[in-house]
């Protein structure tokens, strides 16, 4: 398993989900090998994005499981129902004592003081329970809790994402909408940013200098101030990518990137992709309708139809699948 | 609004000095503070203010806008810059005041000194912010509105209720002055109240405009734009909302620890709804998200319905005008705002002082081609996982 992990970003194994009736992903095993591009295809209805959204951590699967980065973050739930108990421990203990000091006669005011003290702590970890950060996690994992991973969990662990209509923060400006992408690169707290320490002015100084370069790398230099909604649609859709880049993914995933662009949008795309695993080794997933693209910068494309796993396999195996010329064309009539 | 400004400084100047503030916020809110302050506390003095009302009560009054101001930028932070409409925010008022109240008064013989309890009732107004932010994380918009509507009534009605600890109606008496390093605060003179208000609400408003501008206040934004991209930039919706709720709270504690401090008296009855709605009002009419545009529309309101209301009514007593004499104009200032709001929503919605980012919102659709329509599918998606 160690072997696999270090050749691959991402592993899925058997995953599947159901909406109701409806299997929407059935039973996929799937891996991403490191610095690859790996193309997602398929028919309207295939269950693409519902994948692409699994891994993402938007949805649960119903079964099945998600490696990344080597650490298993998506799966069913495990002794999840434990997790309650532990918030209400506190309030277990507070109640019995405060039981106790009422046997034993104790005085009204001890009495208050423990229900209040309960309460607080009682607070705490529902708070905490219901945040779930990182070290709250690690201790789930410690004791044999497994919850799955959340988007922004993803996000730290180091995936990106855009989305399939665009989904940039539409009143915010160029400049902006990439420095809320390096969300998790920056480490002013509220506390830190009330006292506006050097360090933390430093760090927004750094973020937005790394923000331009990030807009010059996806070629949108000179548009920092823009708002977002402003931006021509093409150049939407670079910023999504800059954003995505900014929490520096280890992989990154791009939902129809080049859905309804130009022809020359869609070369300039192509050229983004490839100079991102240049220049930068990610490893990227790809969700296209555009085969051209797919087949032009894909290492291996995977299709699926209705949710399932129909071939796999370098785009040119795959231009000669027959399951696949029939999964787009239909049945040839005999 | 600032067409007038143009009128009388040249623009070159204008943008110079709007440079200037927007490097140096923290100086420019101290120093338009001071400036407002000193001129306020003087001017009262002279006529017209004089004509209405003695020095003192001026003072007094300015004391209590103070009060309406901090709830203002307090509230500001959930719904203006986070987005969740809550509309509760009068409970956290309540219960930092009730927390001075217990902390200093003859009815629990406690008599703690008073900034410590300026802390302490801040930070337990957030906690109970936390907890009222927790179980509603999930709601949006309306049920929102509805739950945390449910919370500012439940918290008055418990004070009321649980009259064993809070003598219910009469509420508590005999609360502290405060006694800030040795110095007691004298009963009728407003002096020192009123440079205790200022200090407190300059910092306040330097703390707020901070975190607007911060990796947080960005992060907040990025919530009320789109909560499901934010989710997926690595932004925890989770503690970033209730961190809103806890800071709005938070000012509202330390409002209602002054409030307490100032009128000696906490029932329950200064809690009901209609503070909840007007401190809501206001942020409408300041234009939401904006630091000094709500706190400048706080001001102004509280003046409208403790003097200006007042005042007409006192006018037309005097001046037999025959329907206007029978009118008292301060039992209609909820009716007042009522026109108001609707006014400001067909005309201006984005109310009078707007934030730049709000007024883009608002005017959606006049100077962008939209592109909402396309999200839908995905908000339901996301709802059918929660």
């Amino acid at each position: 398993m160690s072997g696999e992990a270090a050749s691959h970003v991402l592993l899925a194994r058997g995953v599947t989900k159901r909406f109701g009736g409806l299997v929407a992903v059935n039973n996929i095993d799937f891996q991403i090998p490191l610095g690859s591009i790996v193309s997602i295809i398929g028919p309207n209805g295939a269950g693409k994005t519902t994948f692409f959204n699994i891994i993402a951590g938007i949805y649960d699967p119903t079964s099945g499981d998600v490696e990344f980065q080597g650490r298993r973050m998506i799966a069913r739930p495990r002794r999840a129902w434990i997790e309650p108990f532990l918030w209400f421990l506190p309030a277990f203990i507070g109640i019995a004592v405060a039981l106790i000091l009422v046997a034993s006669g104790g005085a009204e005011a001890a009495i208050i003081i423990t229900i209040f003290v309960t309460l607080v702590f009682l607070m705490i970890s529902l708070v905490t329970g219901v945040a779930r950060p990182p070290g709250y996690q690690r201790f789930l994992t410690r004791i044999g809790i497994f919850r799955s991973a959340r988007p922004n969990d993803m996000v730290e662990a180091g995936l990106g994402r855009t989305f399939q209509n665009i989904r940039l923060f539409q009143n915010m400006t160029a400049l902006e909408n990439v420095q809320v992408g390096m969300h998790t690169k920056l480490k002013t707290t509220w506390l830190d940013a009330m006292l506006s320490l050097p360090r933390d002015r430093r760090e927004e100084v750094e973020s937005v200098a790394r923000a331009r370069e990030l807009l010059q790398l996806v070629g949108l230099p000179g548009r920092h101030g823009e708002l977002a909604k402003n931006l021509p649609y093409g150049d939407q859709r670079r910023l999504e990518v800059a954003r995505a880049l900014a929490s520096e993914p280890a992989l990154l995933l791009l939902d129809e990137p080049t859905a309804g662009m130009n022809p020359r949008e869609t070369r300039d795309m192509i050229g983004l992709i490839n100079r991102l695993r240049q220049d930068l080794g990610l490893t990227i997933l790809l969700i296209e309708h555009d085969m051209r693209v797919v087949m032009e910068i894909s290492d291996r494309v995977t299709v699926l139809d209705h949710g399932e796993l129909i071939a796999e396999g370098t785009p040119d195996e795959i231009r000669r699948n027959p399951k696949v010329i029939e999964a787009y064309l239909g049945t040839a009539p005999v | 609004m600032t067409a007038w400004i143009r009128s009388i400084v040249p623009p070159e100047r204008l943008a110079s000095i709007q440079a200037f503030s927007g490097r140096h916020r923290s100086t420019t809110v101290i120093v338009v503070m001071f400036i407002v302050s000193v001129v306020l506390f003087f001017w009262s003095d002279y006529p017209p203010f004089s004509l209405f009302q003695p020095h003192n009560a001026w003072i007094g009054g300015f004391v209590n806008a103070g009060v309406l101001i901090l709830l203002a930028m307090g509230l500001n932070v959930v719904i203006g810059m986070a987005g969740l409409l809550d509309l509760g925010y009068a409970a956290f008022f309540a219960i930092g005041a009730y927390f001075y109240a217990f902390g200093a008064s003859p009815f629990t013989g406690l008599h703690l000194p008073f900034l410590l309890l300026l802390f302490l009732g801040a930070i337990c107004a957030a906690l109970f912010g936390i907890v009222l932010g927790a179980p509603t994380l999930r709601l949006r918009g309306d049920y929102l509105a509805i739950v945390t509507l449910g919370f500012g009534e439940i918290v008055p009605i418990l004070f009321l209720n649980l009259d064993r600890y809070t003598q219910g109606t009469n509420g508590i008496t005999g609360v502290d002055r405060p006694n800030i390093l040795g110095v007691q605060f004298p009963g009728i003179d407003q002096t020192l109240y009123f440079v205790l208000m200022a200090v407190v609400v300059t910092i306040t408003m330097i703390l707020l405009y901070r975190v607007q501008s911060s990796r947080l206040g960005r992060a907040w934004m990025a919530i009320r734009e789109d909560e499901l991209a934010a989710a997926a930039n690595g932004i925890n919706t989770v503690t970033t909302k209730l961190l809103a709720f806890a800071i709005g709270a938070t000012t509202a504690g330390f409002a209602g620890v002054l409030n307490a401090s100032k009128l000696t008296i906490v029932d329950p009855s200064q809690f009901l709804f209609t503070v909840s709605f007007t401190v809501a009002t206001v942020i409408v009419l300041g234009g939401m998200g904006n630091i000094w545009g709500v706190a400048v529309a706080a001001f102004l309101i509280y003046m409208i319905q403790s003097v200006v209301l007042k005042q007409l009514t006192g006018f037309f007593d005097v001046v037999p005008i025959p329907i206007l004499t029978d009118i008292n104009f301060v039992q209609f200032q909820f009716l007042l705002f009522g026109i108001a709001l609707v006014l400001m929503m067909l005309f201006r919605p984005e109310g009078l002082f707007p934030e730049r980012r709000r007024a883009r919102e608002l005017h959606e659709g006049t100077d962008a081609d939209g592109g909402d329509g396309a999200n839908v599918d995905e908000d339901v998606l996301v709802e059918a996982r929660t």
